[in-house]
């Protein structure tokens, strides 16, 4: 039986005649937006507005509780002429393209560990996926007690083993403490990276393998033109979602440094919510947020015409 | 007999990069969990060895259910991951099946204005949304952030059934709708009965996800006893310069039971949902 394609553009039934309402949902158009019609309000009222409504808070001189005036791009203009807000910018692409980078190797690494037969396989994957799932602030207070100035068990071991002389100040120093972001960033997503590109290698047939094997191929060339082509799909949907969420990170630098010192660490995200939270100066918050707007945009429709393409 | 060659070259490649990973991924909860047991005293010693307890104590776990509202805060995150979660499965599945299922006019919107929402990161938004939650008179209250959390959780269930939805064969709601079922009762006894697992998958991410919450509900819920557990954590085990480093690590390991709980029961559910939409078969 074929399910001819229903619009709402046609003709309601006659009226009076019995079940003309239940006839009317029936229809597959009507039907349809009955069901989406919750949903699609909900997202318009707490997404689309919100979203529109920051573009025009962006425009406004506006503190909490006090009504606010129009000035144009005057807070994009301020942000421009702010050497803070480019160290915010460069530190918020250091830190995704760095913390990316590892991720990726590192996680399709661990993937080829775990695609090895072994006992207790299964058992290895879910303890390796738990920093994923833990609650990312709960999982940084224990770093920030493992990354402590005065007693870091890292720093422990590093004086004990007679590696170093002195304590490194973790969160102290501009340069570990992006360091130390960019790690516990890692130590949270590479499993999300991991597990991902496991459930791809999985989908090759071992066959394909044997096959290249007889025919001569090395390890090298079976993983250049068997196994890399399979996982570069997922590989570039796991990196695009990553991106898009370490870019816009909040929880952890929040936790771990609070931007500091010296406002080394902080991301868009951290910098917005302290001038329009913190301050309270809503409209340069606002336009501070809006300025992830271009890299994720972009990202954001690459990703969704690719998850489209599929 | 494996010759001791093979044996080495799978220490090489398994054994050693295996353990590397397994140390390296759990550590920091083993690091959580001793701490939370240690006394003060050997907390804050440079001289004690720290990666042994030599003298456990639950001196912590009892101040921290004793001094804080941690159980009330542990009380709201649950619910409040609980009611987003049936709310969001609800209304994600109101969107994907239509999506999945029947051809209706403006269906190529919606799909791609799913597929953004659910792309757009909070702190996009958190400026706008604590105005308007401000506006709605819900600051302080659990509705708030119930109201704020659909926000991420429903696109994503949509986008993760919509999948499963289009793998019911059409045949079967056909029978089902020439047996005189309506589009309604035919969704609701034979489609969503088919994609079980789909839901299961869908709900236990979407509940790790709500528990791991924090933005909005550090804006929006700035009183004790409204908090849940990752804020009340940072706002009261943490007083301007001091650490309560005992209490913190047992609240987060507490904190952290309820989603590990859940997700070692369905691990294969939340691993499905997790390469859903990146691995196809």
């Amino acid at each position: 039986m074929a399910v001819r394609p229903a619009s709402v553009a046609r003709p309601a039934p006659v009226a009076g005649r019995p079940f003309a309402l239940g006839r009317a949902v029936e229809r597959e158009g009507v039907f349809s937006w009955l069901m989406l019609v919750p949903g699609i309000l909900f997202l318009l009222a707490f997404v689309a507005y919100p979203f529109f409504y920051g573009i025009f808070l962006s425009l406004q001189e506006r503190r909490v509780a006090s009504a606010g005036t129009f000035v144009g791009l005057a807070n994009f203009a301020a942000l421009a002429q702010d050497p803070v807000f480019w160290q915010v910018t460069r530190n918020t692409f250091v830190y995704t393209i760095l913390a990316t980078l590892v991720k990726m190797v590192g996680g399709l690494a661990m993937a080829l560990v775990i695609n090895q037969q072994f006992r207790g396989r299964n058992l290895a994957r879910a303890f390796l996926l738990l920093p994923f799932i833990v609650p990312t602030v709960l999982s940084t207070v224990a770093w920030m007690w493992i990354l402590d100035p005065t007693f870091s068990v890292i720093n422990w071991s590093l004086l004990h083993s007679g590696l170093v002389k002195e304590n490194f100040s973790w969160l102290g120093n501009k340069t570990l403490a992006m360091v130390s972001i960019i790690g516990v960033n890692t130590w949270r997503g590479l499993p999300f990276y991991g597990i991902t590109l496991l459930a791809g290698l999985q989908t090759i047939s071992p066959d394909l393998y044997e096959a290249a094997a007889i025919d001569g191929a090395s390890v090298t060339q079976r993983f250049r033109h068997i196994t890399l082509p399979v996982l570069k799909p997922v590989l570039i949907i796991v990196t695009m979602f990553s991106v898009i969420f370490t870019f816009s990170d909040f929880q952890l630098p929040y936790v771990l440094t609070h931007g500091g010192p010296a406002n080394a660490t902080h991301l868009f995200a951290t910098h917005a919510f302290d001038v329009g939270m913190s301050a309270g100066v809503l409209g340069m918050g606002a336009a501070e947020a809006l300025a992830m707007l271009p890299a994720l945009a972009i990202l954001i429709v690459g990703l969704t015409l690719y998850l489209r393409r599929e | 007999m494996v010759g001791g060659r093979r044996f080495g070259e799978r220490v090489l490649r398994l054994y050693l990069p295996l353990g590397f990973f397994l140390v390296a991924m759990l550590f920091p909860f083993y690091w959580m969990a001793i701490t939370s047991i240690k006394p003060n005293r050997e907390l804050y010693s440079a001289k004690i060895m720290p990666l042994i307890v030599h003298q456990p104590t639950l001196q912590h776990y009892v101040d921290l259910l004793e001094q804080t509202n941690f159980l009330t805060w542990t009380y709201n995150t649950i619910l409040v991951a609980v009611v987003t979660t049936v709310v969001s499965l609800v209304l994600g599945a109101m969107i994907a099946y239509p999506l999945a299922r029947l051809n209706f006019p403006g269906a190529a919107v919606v799909a791609i204005g799913v597929a953004a929402t659910y792309l757009v990161p909070q702190p996009l938004l958190f400026i706008p949304m604590s105005d308007v939650i401000n506006r709605l008179g819900l600051s302080n209250t659990l509705s708030a952030v119930m109201l704020t959390y659909p926000t991420l959780l429903i696109p994503f269930c949509a986008w993760l059934l919509m999948g499963y939805f289009k793998s019911v064969p059409r045949e079967l709601e056909e029978a089902a709708r020439i047996d005189g079922a309506s589009r309604f009762q035919a969704m609701l006894r034979v489609v969503l009965p088919l994609c079980t697992p789909g839901l299961l998958s869908a709900g236990i991410f979407a509940f790790t996800l709500a528990q791991n919450e924090f933005l909005y509900a550090l804006i929006f819920l700035t009183k004790s006893d409204v908090r849940t557990v990752p804020v009340g954590a940072i706002t009261e085990l943490i007083r301007g310069d001091v650490f309560y480093w005992g209490q913190l690590m047992a609240a987060a390991l507490l904190g952290s039971i309820p989603v590990a709980l859940i997700y070692s029961f369905f691990v294969d559910y939340y691993v499905a949902s997790l390469t859903a939409g990146s691995v196809k078969n």
